[in-house]
């Protein structure tokens, strides 16, 4: 084994940033990284041990233990749990005898919970051995289960068919769907892949290039709405040895799926994108950050990238272009939020823990290996090609005055046909609600965990960067659920779950918060805890990113937005309750001596 | 040839060499900016965020943000003396930290700040989180329950070849900072004092040596924190 592990490192000409790849391949062979092969990577890389195992601690898809032979990852999203994952996931219990978090005593199967893997229009859904398993029920699970026992290989379990579109391709075959419901300016095919570099680049100076993309105003679609000709226009000015080009695939925020689709139908428009990003700014480098959920894609994009090789797309002297070489690596992230932030992106892709790095310096001066740096979102880089073939104008003539084009949403929850909607920049919640076939509605989450949960005096507003800025994740909520208890606490669980911890008060406030919040929902709630909750939500502005910075946000507008549900739940005419419960506090030492106290309340 | 800038803080004008940190600036200037994980020598990484300030109506992180000419900086306002009380309220919440039995109790940065920001019972809740304390190396005990994960230790205490001693394990509310088994096995008394003085609680200790210096003598016990600075 220890040969095996030489030649992986060996693969990798033993360079420590691509730490992850290793760890990936190690796993791969042995089912975990074990310490053994821990041991090899510190000799051979001079870094510690605990160095290593901080980075295999910090992603959610590395063990340091063995795994299970077959090891699940079912999605614990809202959209998730409101389409059955609770019988779905004792199903997978039962079946598997094994409880979720561990791995089964026999050693055959390991099964936990994971966050959103961007499926929540098809949920439960669950990564079973590196495949995506959609729409389970407890019979499809008995049926899984009972098949790998009998020894079929979890590729011939896709008995649903393939998910259509590209999906069937063989190198997706995969039951994933993708459900495009409504195609606007960029999900239409009047595009011939690669126009622009192919007949356009030779003729534009990057600057001239650079001047369009800023006349048509696009703003960043992954979510901040940073300007995207001023960005590469910085990119242009900063010098560097090298330029690198990043394209954000890593699309984390519950409920959002639109880059998948992206990647699955038009990623010859996101590679042509990041080529015509790598032309304007001068730019060498190019790296995909691909979320490990989406692993089944790797081997279709990298075939993608091979076709724009031999076509002379990608390379050296690009379409006969004097000095113009670039190309393009793929780099598979291990699972967490985080990195979707780009300078914790950045740190990923050089082998580390996914920490943000303070700001400033910005990527555009320092980014990856400190060299200048442009980090664009999937969508934001598909959306190139087709505003320098139509032209600026066009794209101006979509959308609203400050929001321009189109924007493509991921919309889940209580609908008749959840989805990918690509709608013009400003139009309505109402809107979009009657586009998906969502009736009685009483809430949207509108941007994901770390957007806002509005109700329906809200519904008239707009999506645009000036009203409801979004980067595509819309929630729906009928009136039978339960807002606080189901979708308020699941979002805080997640970003507990998903702060990298570095700062102390988002690494320490969510669960303080969530404390507080949990004494309310139990009943033992009083006015003044709904004030702190909002008092010490401000706390968390100071943190060093947006993941921090947004965490407070199911709670702060959820009572901004549904206080009545928080009324409801508070103790009237009572000021003061500690929420402390004797008789549930010794609730466990009672049964441990079968006794029962006489309690003596004060 | 001009190698300064002004800018101010507080109302009160500030000249900095080029190129320093509006924290660095502010303490040549005797403006006391609380801290925590800052380190001098080692490369900032704004993590107990106890140096916020505000520029332009944004909150910063003075240790990592570089003075610029005609900056206006808030720091002794009310608003961000709050917020920099509740981060210290904050980390008491968090951990186990209790001053009276704790080794470094008047050299503790932690409890110092606390005192400093008139703490009297944080207005958080306690978590009492279950910690461990590792006791595994012949020179030191890590005690995880009074880290505040400020990576002090991580940046500082490193081998010749700049392996560390110590790494963060895990993320998120379970983060910690462990010992490197195999370098904290061989380390020398000269690096496992350093790793203690270094740390700005008791949470890294020496081992066989207690209190050599009584309570009520220690540093902070004479004058409060950042007293070397403005006082
Ligand atoms: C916690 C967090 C998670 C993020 N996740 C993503 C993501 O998954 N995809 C993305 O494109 N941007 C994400 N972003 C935004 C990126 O930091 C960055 O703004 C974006 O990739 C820039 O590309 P754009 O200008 O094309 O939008 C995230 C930001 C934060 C704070």
């Amino acid at each position: 084994m220890k040969e095996k592990i030489l030649e992986i490192i060996g693969n990798y000409n033993k360079d420590k940033t691509r730490l992850l790849d290793m760890l990936h391949d190690i796993q791969n062979v042995i089912g975990y990284v074990d310490d053994e092969s821990i041991l090899i990577l510190n000799q051979e890389l001079k870094i510690s041990i605990s160095e290593i195992k901080e980075v295999i601690s910090f992603y959610h898809f590395y063990s340091n233990e063995p795994m299970g032979k077959v090891n699940i990852y079912l999605n614990n999203s809202v959209t998730s749990e409101m389409h059955g994952r609770g019988a779905v996931l004792d199903a997978f219990e039962k079946e598997c005898n094994v409880t979720e978090g561990s791995v089964s005593a026999d050693g055959l199967f390991g099964l936990f919970p994971t966050s959103c893997i961007g499926m929540n229009d098809q949920e439960p859904a669950a990564i079973i051995n590196g495949k995506i398993f959609t729409r389970l029920t407890p019979y499809r699970v008995h049926e899984i289960v009972k098949s790998l026992g009998n020894g079929i290989k979890i590729e011939d379990l896709i008995y649903e068919g393939d998910g259509g579109g590209r999906n069937s391709l063989p190198e997706i075959h995969s039951m994933v769907c993708n459900n495009i419901r409504r195609r606007g300016a960029l999900l239409t095919h009047d595009y011939k892949f690669f126009d622009t570099t192919n007949n356009l680049l030779s003729e534009k100076s990057p600057q001239e290039v650079i001047q369009i993309v800023e006349d048509s105003n696009i703003r960043g679609r992954g979510g901040a709405g940073f300007p995207t000709g001023i960005k590469w226009k910085f990119g242009r000015k900063a010098e560097g040895e090298h330029k690198v080009i990043i394209c954000n695939a890593d699309e984390g925020e519950p409920g959002t799926f639109k880059d998948r689709v992206i990647l699955t139908e038009f990623p010859e428009m996101v590679f042509e994108g990041m080529v015509i990003a790598a032309y304007s700014v001068g730019a060498d480098i190019g790296l995909l950050y691909l979320r490990y959920e989406y692993k089944y894609l790797l081997n279709y994009l990298n075939g993608i990238l091979d076709k724009m090789r031999d076509k002379h797309l990608l390379g050296n002297n690009i379409d006969g272009i004097e000095a113009f070489n670039f190309d393009i690596r793929i780099q598979l992230g291990a699972g967490a939020y985080i990195c979707g932030e780009e300078s914790a992106l950045i740190e990923s892709l050089e082998g580390k823990r996914g920490e943000p790095r303070d700001k400033p310096p910005f990527p555009v001066e320092k980014g990856y290996l400190n060299y200048p740096t442009i980090v664009n979102n999937v969508e934001t880089l598909a959306s190139i090609p087709k505003i320098l073939t139509k032209g600026a104008d066009w794209f101006v003539g979509l959308g609203d005055k400050a929001s321009t084009g189109t924007k493509i949403l991921s919309i889940s929850g209580d609908c008749n046909y959840p989805g990918i909607y690509e709608v013009e920049w400003g139009t309505s919640i109402k809107d979009v609600l009657d586009m998906c076939g969502a009736f009685n509605i009483q809430a949207v989450q509108v941007g994901g965990p770390s957007g806002a949960l509005i109700g329906s005096k809200d519904f008239g507003r707009n999506l645009s960067y000036t009203d409801l800025p979004t980067g595509g994740s819309i929630i729906i909520f009928g009136e039978q659920r339960n807002l606080l208890s189901d979708v308020v606490m699941n979002f805080m669980e997640f970003f507990i779950e998903e702060s990298c911890g570095s700062c102390s008060t988002c690494r320490n406030m969510p669960a303080v918060l969530k404390k507080r919040f949990t004494k309310i929902l139990d009943g033992k709630g009083v006015q003044s805890d709904i004030d702190d909750l909002i008092n010490w939500s401000e706390l968390l502005k100071v943190s060093r990113c947006g993941l921090g910075q947004t965490a407070a946000n199911p709670i702060t507008t959820s009572i901004n937005n549904f206080r009545h549900l928080y009324d409801r739940l508070i103790q009237p005419g009572i000021e003061f309750d500690t929420g402390f419960c004797l008789e549930d506090s010794v609730k466990d030492s009672c049964s441990a001596v079968g006794r029962q106290p006489t309690l003596h309340h004060m | 040839m001009n190698n300064t800038i002004k800018f101010k803080i507080d109302a009160k004008e500030i000249v900095a060499e080029k190129g320093k940190t509006v924290l660095e600036a502010a303490r040549d200037n005797g403006v006391y900016i609380p801290t925590l994980c800052n380190f001098p020598g080692v490369p900032p990484k704004g993590g107990c965020r106890m140096c916020t300030i505000k520029i332009n109506n944004r909150f910063m992180t003075s240790c990592t943000t570089p003075a610029a000419a005609g900056m206006e900086i808030e720091s002794n306002t009310s608003e961000i003396s709050n917020l920099r009380k509740g981060i210290v309220e904050l980390l008491f919440v968090s951990g186990n930290h209790f001053c009276p039995s704790c080794e470094k109790s008047g050299n503790c940065e932690l409890q110092a700040l606390a005192y400093k920001y008139q703490m009297m019972v944080p207005k958080y809740p306690y978590s009492f989180p279950q910690k461990d304390i590792d006791a595994s190396s012949p020179k030191l005990i890590k005690d995880q329950n009074r880290c505040v994960l400020c990576q002090r230790c991580m940046k500082t205490i490193k081998t010749d070849k700049g392996e560390r001693y110590f790494s963060f394990s895990k993320r998120g509310s379970e983060l910690e900072v462990i010992m490197d088994p195999t370098l904290c096995e061989s380390m020398t008394d000269e690096v496992a004092q350093l790793a203690m003085d270094n740390c700005p609680v008791g949470s890294i200790l020496k081992k066989d040596i207690g209190f050599v210096e009584p309570i009520g003598t220690r540093k902070y016990d004479k004058e409060p924190i950042g007293t070397d600075i403005d006082g």
